[in-house]
């Protein structure tokens, strides 16, 4: 059982509030995933769990048990970093079983378990070999294996795949979630990348200025924004947004159109759509042409709607050129409001 | 298409130029070091006549009479033994004391560490014949004039600054990942360091330490202060040679050179290694 909280915790360098008072529970075997962009604080909250980082203010607590005063070997964590970290001067075997050693594990076991995760990451033919001879995905699924061999309560990933090309991307990603899915540990994940986010977490912690906006599952995160900033961040391309006025009775005004919102009594509202939740049809929002990019499926059409930004994907049958007018139809039910003093949802 | 080969014509023009150069470069620089040993070396090996007459032979004749003679001087291989302890300390202390202090500059931040590192220069700054006098009385009060740690003391401060510089950049090549990592698998601050850390700065650890021991090794002035029964080679070679004929102060002069030079040759691939050419 090793269930993560994180309670109030923050962290200032110098004068740089870094993070704000973030809350969390992982339930154990969860994948979950910090995304945001750089400088977020998503690093940070994951060097804390680690004990690389000391929190200013908080606790962390690890399996019920309070870790956040206990140096990163006691915390019963691994880690996977960004730049691999593999020790150059020790060969593929001796590196994923570096942390058995320092259990002082009997040989055989070392032995045994080192074959074990090298068979499970596929470079059971490496093992002779040094970092310097290897290929960066090759490095990748070592210091993988290293830090499953450790069997841990919980795996720290820091951006692990952000140095590999893309195809190589795609190929460990779908890996790694069936290697961790199977190891039975909790996984804390961070990425800037939102499909990779997307794709492997349970759930997403979407970070932005040093607090979770939203902690959700991808598709709750998706579909329903807590906040403007997460429907601007996910998604690509991301929401739209509009300017809507309070016209009485859950009845909102959005560029000259009449649409049916929630009942509230506020003046303005922000209405948001996604680009794929727009339809073209005989009544709707009066939109010109600027620019039309096929994707293949689809065309990417991009638009201005009273001087604003908009952009829909719209089936790539039709014949649309730039200087069009079309009239696009939000699907009701995918019609997002935020509110534009607090940027939260408005249900 | 003439225009392109003119342009073919002149780039490989300046390119060979541009290789004559270079060899001419090395070879002046080679001849700028190996030029007077090998004057020594011949002088050293001929008989005492063939040093003070005119024309020059190029070839040794092998006349081991010098260096004999030498060999049977007393207090020569005192002062030899006394050349390599006080060397040996000074390497084991430089790097005792600066290797921590270039791992505490590379890896913390800390207030007044751009002054830190400007201090370890400006030890640099003061001459030694300013600090002689004093040292010299206050090494007499405390007992430590004369002796080889005390001598050593005054080298390890000179070659410091190397091995703090040295090693500062040493550390600062090794990703901190890795030491983080290793504190991830298990290891503490010192097992992560002996681990992980101490293999891979090794190499460079023993150029700096080779440096200490050079510096110690070529060092006269302080030893010819501070010492007086237990000389160092250079300091005894000073003073016995002042009066002594020519061909026995080349003698000197190539005893004083060859151990430094089998020394360094011996350890190259480690003096390379420091400026990072082979310390991958």
């Amino acid at each position: 059982m090793a269930e993560i909280q994180i309670k109030n915790v923050a962290k200032r360098f110098g004068s740089y509030q870094a993070l704000h008072d973030i809350n969390l529970t992982i339930a154990d075997q969860e994948f979950m995933v910090l995304l945001g962009a750089s400088g977020c604080g998503k690093s940070t909250l994951l060097r804390i769990i680690a004990g690389l980082e000391t929190q200013s203010t908080g606790e962390v607590w690890i399996g019920g048990r309070r870790i956040d005063h206990l140096p990163p070997k006691d915390r019963g964590i691994a880690m996977v970093f960004q730049n691999y970290a593999v020790f150059p001067h020790l060969t593929v075997f001796e590196n994923i079983g570096f942390g058995l050693r320092m259990q002082k594990l009997p040989n055989d076991q070392v032995t045994r378990r080192v074959q074990r995760t090298a068979e499970l990451m596929h470079i059971e033919q490496l093992l002779k070999r040094y970092s310097g001879e290897l290929s960066g995905g090759q490095r990748q699924r070592v210091a993988v294996a290293r830090a499953l061999a450790m069997e841990p309560d919980v795996i720290l990933m820091d951006e692990p795949l952000s140095n590999l090309d893309a195809l190589l991307r795609l190929e460990m990603r779908a890996e790694l979630k069936g290697v961790l899915a199977e190891s039975n540990t909790t996984a804390i994940y961070v990425t800037h990348d939102q499909v990779e986010a997307m794709s492997l977490a349970d759930r997403i912690s979407v970070m932005h200025q040093g607090r979770i906006v939203q902690a959700a599952s991808p598709v709750e995160v998706y579909r329903n924004p807590a906040e403007r900033f997460v429907a601007g961040f996910i998604g690509n391309p991301p929401m739209n947004f509009l300017p809507a006025v309070n016209s009485g009775n859950g009845q909102w005004t959005v560029a000259g159109r009449s649409l049916p919102g929630p009942q509230s009594a506020a003046g303005n509202l922000d209405f948001a759509i996604r680009p794929e939740d727009l339809r073209i049809a005989s009544e709707g929002l009066t939109a010109r042409v600027r620019l039309v990019e096929p994707l293949g499926a689809h065309l990417l059409v991009t638009c201005d709607v009273e001087g604003t930004m908009f952009r829909a994907i719209l089936d790539s049958d039709m014949a649309i050129r730039a200087g069009d007018h079309l009239t696009l139809a939000p699907m009701q039910d995918r019609i997002r409001w935020f509110d534009p003093e607090t940027t939260r949802s408005v249900a | 298409m003439t225009d392109a080969a003119t342009t073919l014509v002149d780039q490989s023009r300046t390119r060979s130029s541009g290789r004559w150069l270079y060899a001419a470069s090395i070879t002046l620089l080679c001849a700028w070091v190996i030029v007077p040993l090998y004057l020594l070396l011949i002088n050293t090996l001929s008989a005492p006549e063939t040093v003070n007459s005119f024309p020059k032979s190029f070839i040794p004749e092998f006349d081991l009479g010098s260096l004999q003679f030498f060999a049977g001087f007393r207090g020569m291989l005192e002062a030899l033994r006394n050349s390599i302890v006080v060397a040996l300390l000074t390497m084991v202390m430089s790097v005792l004391i600066g290797a921590p202090a270039g791992y505490a500059l590379s890896r913390f931040e800390f207030r007044g560490k751009e002054l830190f590192r400007m201090l370890i220069l400006l030890t640099r700054a003061f001459p030694l014949p300013l600090l002689a006098l004093p040292l010299a009385v206050l090494f007499i009060r405390t007992g430590l004039d004369d002796t080889a740690f005390g001598l050593a003391l005054v080298h390890t401060t000179l070659a410091l600054p190397f091995a703090v510089l040295i090693t500062f950049s040493l550390f600062s090549g090794i990703p901190v990942e890795l030491e983080e990592a290793a504190w991830t698998l298990g290891c503490t601050r010192l097992t992560a360091f002996t681990k992980v850390v101490l293999p891979l700065i090794l190499p460079g650890i023993t150029a700096s330490a080779i440096f200490a021991f050079v510096i110690s090794w070529n060092e006269v002035f302080a030893a010819a202060v501070l010492t007086i029964e237990n000389r160092t080679l250079t300091a005894f070679l000073l003073q016995t040679l002042g009066e002594a004929p020519m061909h026995l102060k080349f003698a000197g002069g190539f005893i004083l050179v060859v151990p430094a030079l089998i020394f360094i040759f011996a350890v190259r691939k480690y003096l390379f290694a420091m400026w990072g050419i082979a310390n991958r």
